[in-house]
């Protein structure tokens, strides 16, 4: 986020005196003012042994570790421990904490329960603030300009287009991501998973569950190939 | 969270407010389609270092109340196609907000 946020929020009249605001310039394979700079200032750093090159390869790996395997633990573990979803509805870092998942820094993190009358889905219109810590790098569709300017429009549209038809007595609830808070969408355990290992729940929780563009469900074993 | 906020919160949950209807250059964390629309302090999030400053390379000192409001999606778009009950939430800082004027409607 942090290398966008400096220059994908100015809009319309502000084109005219931020000329590096332009947002198209993120679709362009070229490389631009800031990815120049930083760049230049890792070599620098690196040239003067502040840091080293193995420690900013390092904290890639680390950044590029995260995934929303561990979004996963954390909603099957809710389902499972009704005292625990409500520790992490109520008060979430330390709630995470608790799960021992080293390096997840979930004090911006608010987690949206979904229930039989609210469905929860999750945007950042200005750019593409996402929960990383919990569910990793965003995929492309939620950097998607259609996806960010539609979603909190008509969101019952795109959540169609994703495959997720909600009943009018549903309350379609968007959070827009804009500023310092993370979102993260609790589902509904869904029925036929009654007795299940919080193993085999964390599975059928997905990264876009999580966004709140579809539901678990459970895989029809009908279908299963002998 | 932050050490330098200068002033007591405004705002608590359940307060209408209205966000500013203003369009200043530079790098605003209010979306356009949101400015001018009225909706309840759902909670409030902390005070963080103010965005608008952090972006052009000041501390952003004092730090911003944040708060998260709630609106009703047909009151942000007169032509939204759902239900009415249907909403949507997002972070505005105080500095953006002020009290709803109660209208008759």
């Amino acid at each position: 986020m942090n290398d966008k946020a400096a220059h994908t929020h100015a809009e319309g009249h502000a084109h005219a005196i931020l000329r590096w605001s332009d947002d198209s310039a993120h679709d362009i394979e070229e490389t631009t003012r800031y990815p120049l700079m930083t760049e230049a200032i890792r070599q620098i750093l690196v040239e003067k042994g502040i840091i080293s090159a193995d420690a900013v390869r390092h904290l890639i790996e680390q950044m590029d570790a995260r995934s929303d395997v561990t979004g996963g633990k954390i909603v099957a573990r809710a389902w499972v421990d009704p005292a625990f979803k409500e520790r992490l509805l109520a008060n979430t870092k330390e709630a995470i904490a608790e799960l021992g998942i080293p390096e997840v820094d979930a004090t911006h993190l608010i987690v949206v329960e979904n229930t039989e009358t609210v469905h929860n889905v999750v945007v950042c219109t200005l750019c593409s603030c996402y929960p990383r810590m919990v569910l990793g790098m965003p995929p492309e569709w939620y950097k998607s300009k259609a996806y960010r300017s539609r979603v909190v429009r008509e969101p019952r549209a795109v959540l169609k287009a994703f495959g997720t038809e909600l009943a009018d007595n549903v309350t379609v609830r968007v959070h827009d991501s804009n500023a310092d808070m993370r979102y993260l969408v609790l589902p509904m355990r869904p029925l036929g998973t009654e007795g299940w290992s919080e193993d085999a729940l964390a599975h059928i929780v997905t990264r876009d569950c999580m966004v709140g563009v579809t539901v678990p469900r459970v895989p029809a074993k009908a279908h299963a190939v002998e | 969270m932050s050490p330098a906020v200068v002033s007591p919160r405004r705002f608590a949950p359940g307060d209408r407010v209205t966000v500013t209807y203003t369009h200043p250059p530079g790098h605003r964390r209010i979306p356009y389609y949101i400015r001018g629309k009225s909706g309840l302090v759902e909670r409030y999030c902390g005070a963080f270092p103010n965005p608008e400053e952090l972006a052009y390379g000041f501390d952003g000192l004092p730090a911003r109340h944040l708060y998260r409001v709630r609106f009703q999606q047909t009151e942000i778009w007169p032509t939204y196609d759902g239900p009415a009950h249907d909403t949507l939430d997002l972070e505005v800082y105080e500095h953006w907000l002020s009290p709803a004027e109660e209208d008759a409607s």
